[in-house]
């Protein structure tokens, strides 16, 4: 089974780790990743907000190329790539005349049947049939799964099966050896886009998940979304200001917590590109028994 | 600007469900497309499918069969009886080169007056793009006359 | 020789603004057959209807068609004026050119014209109509109560009242439903068992009532006045003429941790058990699934040892009865919508957050905290109690988009009680808006906001959250510029939304009557028929058919009792003649019918019996069928299954149908 992929402009650019971590996982265990050819952006919240044909016509240009390629599978890691096409390919299949005004503006051929996977839903099918084999290292600490919005809505393209309360990730990170742990905070919104634009915003939001999660013992914050990522990571500076805690939390790529367990080094899983220091995770590492 | 071909379409519908759907159609004042005219029965357990092909012989373009959802007939099973009735004569109708999606068969609520809009207005932009009805035209009675001689003087 | 009359009405000018009435008239007179044709403003007025029975005796006609409204409205109405000008009702057919052309198609002439092929449809009908006799069938003067809750109860006494015989199931071990369970109700703070009580100790005691408790109906057959039901009783293992409510047994009863479905899960009760000390019977019944003797191999058994009336029988089973009623109502009630429906709340994983009747049980004296308020992870007394109303309620994205009608009273009362309780207390109530239509029920609502310093809040609450002991719940108050409000709370009570008895659904089909998507019962007409079903012989009383409160319960059973002793005010009930007959002929035929019987397997009914026609030497000459006029409801099912034709179905037959199709497309 071919399984096509769809990094996003941020997993080539402000988030390689991910990307990174993810090819590392998949060849672990010997699994290919196909990325589709000349693939271009999703067009994620800039598009939708200005035109709606452009807004579909971007993923859809993305889903046609994939047909094209001869894939029946993509896996989007990145949360609003993953909307965005999802989304797209949810429209698009509902009504006869937009899909034909789409195929029109991309001029390409699509029959929108393409399975779009997320990354929880690629490990699961993917990874976890052979992952046992390859696991030599517990997490050994508590973590605090944060699976921010787009993940969890729409709900007519949700890619959890509980909205309010999902668990994907948590399975992932248990497999990987870790406690996840219950909290308030799974899907409360981190500020999203207004990370340049209004900072303090989202100093705010991402203050307040970062400090319940610290008040319930979390010592890692797991994430599937580079969004999210850089909200809790690259915005600590201003977060513990507005907070006035040193919280030190870290914040992993779910992938990485999962490549870690896996004995895959940290360098190989980009643990050195993130702002809040990761040695305490690292460490935390334990061997399991043979 | 050419005519636009208006389709005749027939509909033969049950008196508790479907019938009292499309009154309450009429009493929400939706609007829907004029070529659907009722036929009344008690139940579409009664409906003879015989008369669907005579409404085809007279001049129907399209027909519409609609009656209480499945569970819920007045008469409990009389809309099962339609259903197993439809089915055997659809494959009929198939094996004869029928077009059998000339016969729209639905179950409408008394509480779906909007669902029997809806499925006029479908209807009737589906008949209409296929088309009058012209596959199976009247009988040229005169025709037995001429066997009926034949055999006399033989 | 048909002379047919038409009418064509302009009903005001819901016909007239869309359909040339005139022309619509003018061209009908012209049909072969027509007589008379003529349009009038409103058909269904005396004037109109004089000037139908007028133009019946002038021009002696055979027939009459009126274009008018839905038959489904005046089709009664017009059959009777026919019948006062001397021709037999069925002689008359509406033409339905409002509810299906007048008021659904634009002002155009194919809206005319569809007038007219409706019309000209109805002509040809009538033409081939018959006259027919209505048929009389007895009626059994006995009804049928399904439910013993306070619309039931309220039912059952009415008509047993009435001087009529009345028999009340109830699934429950005791009659009361809901009520019971209910601490005070609004809006006069009366106590809900002091005023119930006595009604369920007047239905146990009422000579014309019998009551069945822990039984529930199996079947229904036949049609309205004569019903036939089988009742399961489900077995007690007590027998109820020997014990006297005693409770020895239930005292002694090893297992006491079983969750009390009386007390809403927050209390226990034992395996043996009467569900609430008021409980009509006062009888105990033993809950198998959970008694040690059943589930260990006759272990225990104590029970019966201790019973000092030898009332406990181990080996009762469950029993079947049938009985005959003319007439049933249904009262089974509601039930508020449980467990994972709101996990962005917490409902079934914090304990201290729970529904609207989880407070009444802790409000209520009888309950498992003795009418204390207490959390039920600690028992201690919370010092904020957070209200969230329409909690599921007018939200379609949790399915259910109707309003649930009593929780903003309710959520009022238990601010207040809460109150009235803890004067230091803190309550909140976040809302949308505040439904209290009722008589005193506005100022029922302003007392708790303006007396028991209440603080309502309006806004939704979008997450609730355990932290440190408390509650967090996140919600916002839109009056307030749409400021975030983060309440520290102790507990929260969730008014959740009111949905239909879990077996309404089976019942209803059992019934064959109607129900909506969300499993209320149907109602005959929204406005003019709130307390009848499409089915004959059936009513509606209380929340089975929509979310309602007490004094709209009382009021409908009220009114659905009358419809009861209406249906029995005499010895016979007429039937409308709507039924199939085979043909008989004259020897040596006999009848065309072959005796497949092929309509006696398909009728819903067993209407349909056997004739054997025999010689005068008694020997048989051929098996045909016969239709049971008294059973027949006239679907016409047997009519189109019928190989030869041999049985038709009056009002609706095949040369009448016929003669539609083919007026209907041949102008």
């Amino acid at each position: 089974m071919r399984i096509g992929y769809y990094p996003g402009c941020s997993l080539e650019g402000s988030s390689k780790e991910y990307n990174d971590s993810l090819f590392a996982v998949a060849e672990k265990c010997g699994v290919t990743l196909e990325v589709i050819k000349d693939w271009s952006c999703c067009g994620a919240s800039a598009a939708h907000n200005l035109n709606h044909d452009l807004a579909l016509a971007l993923p859809a240009r993305t889903l046609a190329l994939a047909e094209k390629q001869g894939l029946e599978e993509i896996v989007v890691p990145c949360a609003a790539c993953y909307s965005r096409i999802a989304g797209t390919k949810n429209e698009i299949s509902r009504n006869v005349a937009v899909k034909a005004k789409i195929e029109g503006f991309i001029d390409l051929k699509l029959s929108a049947d393409v399975r779009i996977l997320t990354v929880f839903e690629f490990l699961q099918k993917y990874i976890f049939p052979t992952v046992d084999q390859h696991i030599v290292n517990k997490l050994n600490q508590k973590a605090a799964c944060y699976y921010g919005c787009l993940y969890t809505r729409p709900k007519e393209i949700a890619a959890v099966e509980q909205i309010e309360n999902p668990m994907e990730m948590d399975e992932v990170i248990a497999k990987a050896g870790a406690t996840p742990i219950e909290w308030a905070f799974k899907t409360e919104c981190c500020g999203a886009g207004l990370s340049v634009s209004r900072t303090d915003i989202v100093a705010k939001l991402s203050g307040k998940i970062i400090e319940d999660a610290a008040d319930r013992g979390a010592e890692s914050i797991v994430v599937a979304c580079p969004m999210c990522h850089m909200n809790l990571d690259m915005r600590r500076p201003e977060i513990k200001k507005q907070l006035k805690k040193d919280i030190n939390i870290p914040v992993l790529f779910i992938t990485q917590a999962l490549g870690l367990s896996m004995g895959i080094p940290a360098d190989k899983l980009g643990l050195n590109k993130h702002y809040v220091p990761t040695d305490k995770v690292v460490n935390c590492i334990v061997k399991m028994e043979a | 600007m050419s005519e636009q071909f208006e389709p005749k379409i027939v509909a033969f519908v049950c008196n508790w469900c479907t019938y009292a759907g499309a009154d309450l159609a009429g009493t929400s004042r939706t609007k829907y497309a004029t070529n659907v005219s009722i036929i009344r029965f008690p139940c579409t357990g009664r409906i003879d499918f015989m008369l669907l092909m005579k409404a085809f012989e007279n001049g129907a373009d399209g027909i519409i069969v609609s009656g209480c959802h499945p569970n819920d007939c007045h008469y409990t099973s009389g809309n099962f009886h339609a259903r197993r009735r439809w089915i055997v004569f659809r494959s009929l109708l198939d094996f004869m080169g029928f077009d059998t999606d000339r016969i729209t068969f639905s179950w409408v609520s008394a509480a779906e007056g909007t669902k029997w809009a809806g499925l006029v207005n479908e209807v009737t932009e589906k008949i209409r793009e296929k088309g009058p009805f012209t596959e199976f035209k009247k009988l040229d009675y005169s025709i037995l006359e001429k066997i009926e001689n034949d055999v006399v003087t033989e | 020789m048909a002379r047919i009359g038409v009418f064509i009405c302009h009903c005001g000018e819901n016909i007239s603004a869309t359909v040339d009435v005139a022309k619509v008239a003018e061209k009908a007179g012209k049909l072969s057959g027509v007589a008379f044709s003529v349009d009038y403003k409103y058909m269904c007025s005396d004037p109109g209807q004089t000037l139908i029975i007028e133009a019946i005796k002038e021009h002696k006609l055979t027939g009459i068609v009126v274009a008018a409204c839905s038959p489904r409205m005046h089709e009664g109405t017009f059959r009777k004026a026919a019948e006062k000008a001397g021709i037999n009702p069925y002689f008359c057919e509406m033409a339905n050119i409002r509810e299906h052309v007048s008021w659904v198609h634009p002002k155009s002439d194919a809206t005319t014209q569809k007038a007219l092929d409706i019309v000209r449809t109805m002509v040809a009908k009538v033409k081939k109509n018959a006259a027919l006799f209505p048929i009389k069938v007895p009626v059994t003067k006995t009804a049928l109560v399904i439910g013993g809750g306070i619309a039931g109860i309220q039912a059952a006494l009415d008509i047993a009242n009435a001087g009529h015989q009345v028999i009340m199931v109830e699934k429950k071990p005791s009659i009361g439903g809901h009520m019971s369970q209910l601490s005070e109700t609004f809006p006069t703070l009366d106590c809900s068992q002091c005023i119930l009580t006595p009604r369920m100790v007047e239905v146990a005691q009422h000579p014309n009532i019998t009551l069945h408790t822990y039984a529930e109906v199996e079947s229904v057959s036949g049609f309205v006045g004569n019903f036939d039901v089988k009742i399961k009783m489900k077995a007690k293992s007590v027998d109820y003429k020997k014990c006297t409510g005693c409770g020895a047994c239930w005292q002694k009863c090893p297992s006491k941790k079983i969750p009390d479905e009386f007390n809403e899960g927050m209390g226990f009760r034992t395996a043996i058990y009467s569900p609430f000390p008021q409980a009509v019977p006062n009888k105990p019944v033993i809950d198998r699934p959970n008694c040690t003797y059943f589930t260990k191999g006759g272990k225990c058994g104590l029970c019966k040892k201790v019973c000092p009336a030898d009332a406990i029988n181990y080996d009762a089973v469950d029993e079947f009865i049938d009985v005959k009623v003319g007439a049933i109502i249904t009262a089974t009630g509601f039930d508020l919508k449980h467990a994972d429906f709101f996990p962005e709340y917490g409902y079934g994983k914090f304990k201290d957050v729970i529904d609207g009747m989880q407070f009444e049980r802790l409000a209520s004296a009888s309950g498992p905290t003795a009418g204390e308020i207490r959390r039920p992870s600690d028992g201690k007394i919370p010092e904020k109690i957070v209200f969230v109303a329409c909690a599921g309620s007018r939200d379609k994205a949790k399915g259910i988009e109707y309003c649930s009608k009593i929780c903003c009273m309710y959520t009022a009362k238990h601010a207040m009680l809460y109150k009235h309780k803890n004067h230091e207390g803190k309550a909140y109530v976040f809302y949308m808006d505040i439904r209290a239509a009722g008589k005193d029920y506005d100022e029922f609502v302003r007392r708790a906001i303006e007396e028991d310093e209440v603080q309502y809040i309006r806004g939704r609450v979008s997450r609730i959250y355990e932290k440190n002991g408390k509650l967090i719940v996140k919600g916002v108050d839109t009056l307030m510029n749409s400021e975030p409000v983060n309440i520290e709370a102790d507990m929260v009570v969730l008014a959740t939304a009111v949905v239909a008895n879990i077996e309404a659904e089976s019942l209803a089909q059992k019934l064959h009557i109607s129900y909506n998507k969300h499993k209320f019962f149907a109602e005959a007409h929204p406005k003019l028929k709130p307390v009848e079903t499409n089915t004959a012989g059936i009513m509606l009383a209380g929340a089975c058919q929509s979310a309602k409160d007490i004094p709209e319960s009382v009021s409908q059973a009220s009114a659905s009792a009358s419809k009861v002793v209406g249906l029995f005010s005499s010895n016979e009930l007429t039937r409308e003649p709507i039924v199939a007959v085979v043909n008989r002929q004259a020897p040596p035929n006999f009848t065309s019918c072959t005796g497949c019987l092929l309509c006696q397997e398909v009728c819903p009914y067993h209407a349909i019996e056997t004739e054997d026609i025999k010689d005068r030497g008694g020997n048989l000459i051929k098996r045909a069928a016969r239709v049971n006029a008294g059973l027949c409801q006239g679907c016409g099912t047997c009519v189109a299954m019928c190989r030869n034709k041999s049985i038709d179905l009056q009002g609706f037959s095949n040369d009448q149908m016929l003669s539609e199709v083919m007026a209907l497309l041949n102008s």
